[in-house]
């Protein structure tokens, strides 16, 4: 079975300050296939294809296009070389129509309206794709706008097309489309590079797999003959019995436990009234569908949103949060959804952004001194396998996992009596998961309290004593025990009876 | 050994490299235009006293002003991401209201001048404060939220003088702007360096650093820390009060009387360049005072240095933009990134070629 190899990459090398981010890996894509690129936030794949389409210079190896060495040395090279990038976050215009969108900024394409029009509504229809060349993109779904942005790939005459997370803001039906899209252009003969988180989606669309782990390659291998476990552990470099143990942690009796905080008809101006209730030591979660209000009832307890109304109890006091630093000081932290909106502070440092929460309830006038927050850095960076040059790199500058562990870190150096953490795990990769899971658990066990958000019910399932469903902003159920499973977790946000 | 020359390097020098560089290549051009430039005489002034004077000197002592103004105007940036335009016409109502009181008591002693400057600092930070919670309450742009005193602060300090220029006559007064008997060096000078130490102390022995840099880079995120934006962008409104009070008053006491019309007159301007040249980012975040202080001498050096080389006073400020120009163009992150480029593959070559020689 000798393909025809369209793209080689050999020996690749790329160092950043402190980091080795490539280390001799090699590549190979051959025509008409769709190839996962896959491993852990860190692990290089964003800086191999970066390197491959001209974003970095590389410090070694080399590329060969079609059996000729290449050169690349800009974005625009690499475009002309025929290698095409559609990026997660979409890059083209919405202000202008779908037929400009696929023409714009092309060298060398002078053409009239009406003819380019004509063109894109070819191209459109030839791919499927259900979108007419006069349409406003903004006004098409993310989907199309994904499609549209693949279409003016495709026109471009690239032999090589790199889909980076293209899944991540589509739902099921939208990744279908897509994915019939990735199949046609792979049986003209493209061949695709797929990277992305979600491994039910490589097992579904792609042929082979390359595995890359902390800037190495671990290997190539067919998708067929890799069943899902042992990607999973290759991407992760750990033995397989820890990932399987995980799950199996002994039932607890909570409700002997302390209530630790109660609400009664808690709402703010984006959460409706609702009652909660914690234990110490109880890990619970909030489900249910994107807007559901899982996060605005967090966001409640926290006093993120301005709180409207209800009675907070902690340890059987009546307290009153309206603000965070009140949450705070009662004990509470708070790990928001949007990591890089409300969450990094990212020019300042590692060590900056781990001390904040803690300065912050210390108050101004009691300013944590160099050496002590060097030695808080340190200790968190080792505690929670941080990877970073060293403790005053900015944070911004490092992969999305890290990043949440810095802020995990900012929120366990407080030591709060009760911590929510909303989608702590989105978009990092399948190891920080595990570890956060982990960690979610130990100090469960220590006797913290905590309230875990996901979009993905079997890591909730995985963690959580008890879920509280949510649907349009209401609750509608409250699962424990043997009701703690999937089906159960899916008919009552579904609102279907059991 | 070598890690720390590299840190040296990198972090701690790195936005002061710009600054310094100016000035070096300033010391520079004179040394070969006239060495004479920089030479320090000492000269006796009206009182008889043996004082310092020279280019050098009065550089120092004339940017006095600006630097003071530009370490507060460094926090306001910082923190709102905006400018103040607004502190020269706030000086003019700060040095009004001290004169006001100096001259409202019979004589004029220490404690009069000490309490006509607590008037002029309370009434320069209210109306810090009034900028302020325009802006960080009612979220208006800063430079418009600043315009608004801009435009009327002289009107106020007309005012507030009766429409007169009233002087004072004092020697403490006397002191304050020029020299103190017995020391050489001018007074104004050791204010900045107060001022500079005390700015020190505040970040050493508060973490309002830390919050106003949060509070700057990514609001959002500060607030669900416990930060309240609201306060920190307040506060730092008023702490450039302090600064315009007590630059208000050098002035005033520099000529010994209150001109409200040209008191410190299109300061803002240079204040808000001293942030820039100092390598400090005008969008907010981070920020390093000691960019901006140096910042202001690179301006009132290069004034100097146009006045020594005798251009017309009509024409200073052309020239001077020009190598504003340059300043900002080079400091630029285009350029920054540009610049590291080139040096990254020159480390390169000159590593291949020594290891090329060392195998030869």
């Amino acid at each position: 079975m000798q393909e025809e190899c369209l793209l080689t990459m050999r020996q690749i090398d790329k160092k950043f300050p402190g980091v080795h981010a490539l280390n001799n890996v090699d590549f190979t894509l051959r025509k008409g296939e769709i190839h996962a690129l896959m491993g852990e936030n860190g692990a290089g794949k964003s800086t191999l294809i970066k390197v491959l389409t001209g974003v970095y210079p590389m410090d070694g190896g080399e590329i060969k296009l079609e059996g000729q060495r290449v050169l690349i040395h800009s974005p625009q090279d690499a475009q002309n070389a025929g290698i095409s990038t559609v990026y997660q976050e979409i890059t083209l215009c919405p202000n202008l129509t779908v037929a400009e969108n696929m023409f714009i900024g092309r060298s060398g394409v002078v053409i009239r309206r009406k003819e380019y029009e004509k063109r894109a509504d070819e191209i459109l229809s030839r791919l499927g794709i259900p979108a007419r060349s006069t349409q406003l993109l903004g006004k098409c779904s993310l989907a199309i706008q994904q499609m549209v942005a693949i279409a003016r790939a495709v026109d471009m005459k690239c032999k090589v097309l790199i889909l980076d997370e293209p899944t991540s803001s589509l739902d099921d039906k939208e990744v279908q489309m897509l994915f019939s899209l990735m199949r046609d252009l792979k049986s003209q003969g493209v061949g695709i590079i797929f990277v992305t988180h979600f491994l039910e989606q490589v097992y579904e669309v792609s042929d082979r797999i390359t595995v890359l782990r902390n800037g190495e390659l671990v290997g190539e291998y067919l998708t067929e003959e890799l069943p899902q476990v042992q990607l999973v552990s290759r991407m992760i470099g750990k033995e397989l019995e820890e990932l399987s143990n995980l799950g199996e942690t002994e039932e607890k009796q909570d409700e002997e436990k302390e209530v630790f905080y109660e609400a009664k008809n808690l709402s703010s101006s984006d959460a409706l009234p609702f009652d909660f209730t914690i234990r110490k030591g109880e890990v619970n979660g909030f489900t249910g569908l994107l807007g559901s209000g899982r996060s605005e009832s967090v966001r409640a307890i926290f006093g993120a949103d301005k709180v409207t109304g209800g009675t907070v109890t902690i340890k059987d006091k009546r307290v009153k949060i309206t603000r965070p630093v009140e949450a705070m000081r009662n004990g509470i932290g708070y790990l928001a959804e949007d990591r890089k909106r409300d969450g990094i502070i990212a020019e300042l440092s590692v060590r900056e952004n781990i001390i904040l929460a803690l300065q912050v309830m210390n108050g101004v006038f009691k300013p944590i001194s160099r050496s002590e927050s060097e030695a808080f850095a340190d200790e968190y960076i080792k505690v929670l396998n941080i990877k970073t040059a060293s403790r005053e790199t900015p944070v911004g500058s490092l992969s999305g996992g890290n990043q949440q562990k810095v802020i995990l870190a900012r929120w366990l150096l407080t030591h709060p009596d009760y911590l929510i953490l909303d989608e702590p795990t989105r978009g990092i990769d399948v190891g920080t998961k595990l570890e956060i899971q982990k960690l979610v658990l130990k100090l469960a066990e220590e006797g913290m309290s905590i309230t875990f958000i996901s979009s993905e019910v079997e890591e909730m399932l995985r963690t959580c004593s008890r879920l509280i469903v949510m649907r349009d902003r209401h609750i509608v159920g409250e699962l424990t025990g043997n009701d703690l499973n999937q089906t159960q977790v899916m008919k009552t946000i579904a609102g279907g009876e059991a | 050994m070598e890690n720390k020359r590299k840190k040296f390097l990198s972090g701690g020098l790195g936005q002061l490299t710009i600054p310094l560089i100016a000035i070096a290549i300033l010391v520079i051009f004179n040394l070969i235009r006239d060495p004479g430039f920089f030479g320090i005489g000492i000269s006796h002034n009206n009182d008889g006293n043996a004082v310092l004077s020279g280019n050098i000197i009065t550089i120092i002592n004339g940017a006095s002003e600006l630097a003071i103004l530009a370490m507060g105007m460094t926090i306001v940036t910082a923190a709102c991401g905006g400018q103040d335009i607004s502190v020269g016409a706030a000086a003019a109502i700060a040095g009004s209201v001290f004169v006001k009181v100096l001259k409202s008591g019979s004589s004029i002693s220490v404690g009069t001048v000490l309490l006509a400057f607590a008037f002029s600092c309370v009434v320069a930070m209210i109306f810090g404060a009034f900028n302020g919670s325009l802006v960080a309450i009612f979220r208006i742009q800063p430079m418009i939220a600043t315009l608004i005193l801009y435009t009327c602060g002289r009107s106020i300090a007309y005012w507030i003088n009766g429409g007169a220029t009233p002087t004072v006559d004092s020697s403490i007064i006397k002191a304050i702007g020029g020299f103190i008997p017995g020391i050489p060096v001018p007074t104004p000078v050791f204010i900045v360096l107060l001022m500079a130490i005390l700015f020190k102390l505040l970040f050493r022995f508060t973490s309002l650093e830390l919050f106003t840099q949060s509070v700057g880079i990514n609001g959002a995120a500060a607030r669900l820390n416990g930060i309240n934006p609201t306060l920190i962008k307040l506060v730092s409104f008023i702490i450039l009060g302090v600064c315009v009070s007590v630059s208000g008053c050098i002035g005033v006491s520099r000529l010994g009387l209150i001109n409200h019309e040209t008191l410190l007159l299109d300061i803002e301007m240079d204040a808000i360049l001293a942030v820039a040249i100092g390598g400090n980012n005008l969008g907010g975040g981070k920020f390093r005072i000691s960019g901006s202080i140096i910042g202001a001498y690179v301006i009132q050096m290069l004034t100097i240095t146009l006045y020594a080389m005798k251009v017309p006073s009509t024409d200073v400020k052309a020239y001077k933009a020009i190598v504003i120009i340059l300043l900002v163009v080079i400091g630029s992150p285009v350029v920054k990134a540009r610049f590291s480029k080139l040096m990254a593959r020159i480390s390169e070559n000159w590593k291949k070629a020594t290891v090329k020689g060392a195998e030869e």
